[in-house]
């Protein structure tokens, strides 16, 4: 038997229900593995412990209910920072919140509880999930398994960690611009950005209310779909949560058809990125798919709009951030001073500078020129992608231009933007996403991971756990 | 990504008047390295003035639905008031403690 840490979620859950490991077990191995490796990860910012309650109610449950029971009743998940467990700590990897306890669950845990799933921890991340690479965290960066020089990616970079580094079985994260997908192509993991609104945000720590999305971030495709699977659906607490069959459902044959933008990746993705993508397209086309040219013009602005659209709601949402009612509160001599203050040493740099880019591309003179034209854009890039899917069912490209990188080689804040250049898409038209490994690359004599992307039509997650799957199957 | 037209040079004087409004302070240390990263971020960000989008939106229909909930009491009165006030860093009961905000000096 595998070591129970190592398993997948399907793997656990085959292996609980044939007696051959209990939930108890399973727990003790994860745990174990989190306990020692974390000192040098930094996955987690918090190890919980055991919830014995917990654990017997989810053996009882097994023992009783067999294959009836929730696939992830036991299983050992980590959770990252933002997303609120009611008791726990949720800081997001900030000072501001770094004691404060959640009086809520999340519609996501309170979903998983019922599943009788259990948490092992809270994961590192970029501080308010503000970055690429969990180097911005206010708790120190997160190390990638697979080469503990480099970045795991981010902001999710704790929950991938975890789960590459089988410190757990699977792992939540958000993605707002990427930060599901960016840490699973660094660290060779499967991950999901939703379409949005299939999953609810009530209990996530909001960054860009109108593009962030709580995803799964697991060892395989099927793990993947299991947790998504988990985690869905309409919600009261969340109005921008979508019931099933809004969105014309879309009906395809065996051989499904992928779209590639070719004019976007003539220049900008490294060369060998680039050519474990195409030995990956034409494997898929030897299974039985087609290639197909997109056209998608308006994209080569997308990140110009992501940059002025995100920060705009940042600065809005982080506005409640006040030192007053809860989280960091330094108190000075005037009421103005007590919110300048607090607020300034409870945020870090990266969060401080989108705050500033948020409140200038808002401001009287500058907001036509900047937010209006983004989201004017944004309108745009919905539509060519919506007449692409005419003539494909998914698109394809490389998840990020280059491997995982090195501490500190992107210190320039436009440096680092510039890596969430084929991610961002997705969330500025709400539309499905996944990222799946593709092979590697070396660097620095090191195998790295890269990833291959797809986007679907909204709520066609089907389309991508098939192409996904297909992926896999190929390596 | 060349921008024909530089919409906005940030200087350090901008960048503090956006920082009031956002009521955050860049200490002054910082203040330079800040606002030059700032300016490359806006110049980038400033290529959308170059994009046409000749009739935005049109042809848009957005799918309207109805999201509002009946008008009523969504919970009983004070569900929740003492795990909200637990984390006030300073009360009165359950009320939050804070400078007085209008002074008649």
């Amino acid at each position: 038997m595998k070591k129970p840490n190592e398993m997948t979620i399907e793997e656990a859950a085959r292996a609980l229900r044939a007696r051959e490991l209990t939930v108890r077990e399973l727990w003790d191995a994860c745990a174990a593995a989190a306990h020692t490796k974390n000192p040098e990860l930094n996955a987690f910012l918090e190890i919980f412990d055991a919830d014995d309650v917990a654990i017997d109610a989810a053996q009882i449950r097994i023992d009783t209910e067999k294959d009836a029971a929730p696939l992830l009743c036991g299983i050992p998940l980590a959770i990252k920072d933002n997303i609120l467990i009611e008791g726990k700590v949720a800081s997001a990897a900030s000072k501001m919140l770094e004691n404060y306890r959640a009086t809520y669950d999340a519609t996501v845990i309170k979903k998983l509880k019922e599943a009788g799933a259990l948490f092992l921890g809270r994961t590192n991340m970029d501080e308010f999930a503000m970055g690429s690479s969990t180097e911005h965290s206010a708790y120190g960066p997160t190390k990638n398994p697979l080469d503990t020089s480099r970045v795991p990616g981010g902001s999710s970079g704790g929950s991938a960690a975890a789960v590459a580094a089988h410190l757990c079985i699977a792992a939540l994260g958000s993605d707002t611009g990427g930060s599901i997908r960016e840490p699973a192509a660094f660290t060779g993991l499967t991950g999901l950005k939703p379409t949005y609104g299939a999953v609810s945000r009530s209990g996530l720590i909001a960054l860009g209310s109108s593009l962030d999305q709580i995803g799964p971030l697991t060892k395989t495709v099927e793990d993947t779909r299991i947790l998504y699977d988990a985690i869905r659906g309409i919600d009261v607490l969340d109005s921008t949560t979508i019931p099933d069959g809004l969105y014309p459902a879309r009906t395809t044959s065996k051989q499904l058809r992928i779209g590639v933008p070719r004019h976007l990746l003539n220049e900008g993705v490294d060369a060998d990125v680039l050519a474990a993508f195409n030995v990956t397209l034409a494997k898929l086309e030897s299974a039985g798919h087609a290639l197909v040219d997109v056209a998608l013009p308006t994209s080569s602005h997308a990140l110009a709009a992501y940059y002025v659209i995100m920060p705009a709601e940042v600065s809005t949402n982080l506005a409640r951030l006040d030192g007053m009612r809860y989280g960091h509160a330094s108190r000075g001599t005037t009421l103005l001073d007590d919110y300048i203050t607090s607020r300034t040493e409870g945020f870090g740099e990266e969060t401080l500078r989108r705050i500033l880019l948020g409140t200038f591309v808002l401001s009287s003179g500058y907001i036509d020129a900047y937010y209006r034209k983004a989201d004017a854009a944004r309108a745009v890039l919905r539509r060519e992608y919506d007449n692409a899917f005419e003539t494909c069912d998914v698109i394809a490209f490389p998840t990020t231009p280059s491997p995982a990188f090195a501490f500190g080689e992107k210190s320039d804040p436009l440096a680092m933007y510039l890596g969430d250049i084929f991610t961002v898409t997705a969330n500025l038209t709400g539309m499905p996403a996944l990222s799946v490994s593709m092979g590697t690359v070396t660097r620095d004599d090191t195998e790295l991971p890269v990833g291959i992307h797809f986007t679907a039509p909204h709520q066609a997650e089907e389309i991508l756990f098939t192409i996904g799957q297909a992926v896999s199957n190929s390596q | 990504m060349h921008c024909d037209r530089v919409i906005l040079m940030a200087t350090t004087e901008e960048v503090k008047k956006l920082a009031a409004l956002a009521r955050i302070k860049v200490e002054d240390a910082q203040l330079e390295k800040f606002t030059s990263e700032f300016d490359a971020i806006i110049a980038y960000i400033g290529q959308l003035e170059t994009l046409d989008i000749s009739r935005p939106g049109e042809g848009e229909k957005p799918m309207l639905r109805n999201v509002m909930r009946e008008d009523g009491s969504p919970h009983e009165a004070s569900t929740h008031t003492k795990k909200l006030t637990e984390q006030f860093p300073a009360r009165e009961g359950d009320a939050l403690s804070v400078k007085q905000i209008i002074t008649h000096d």
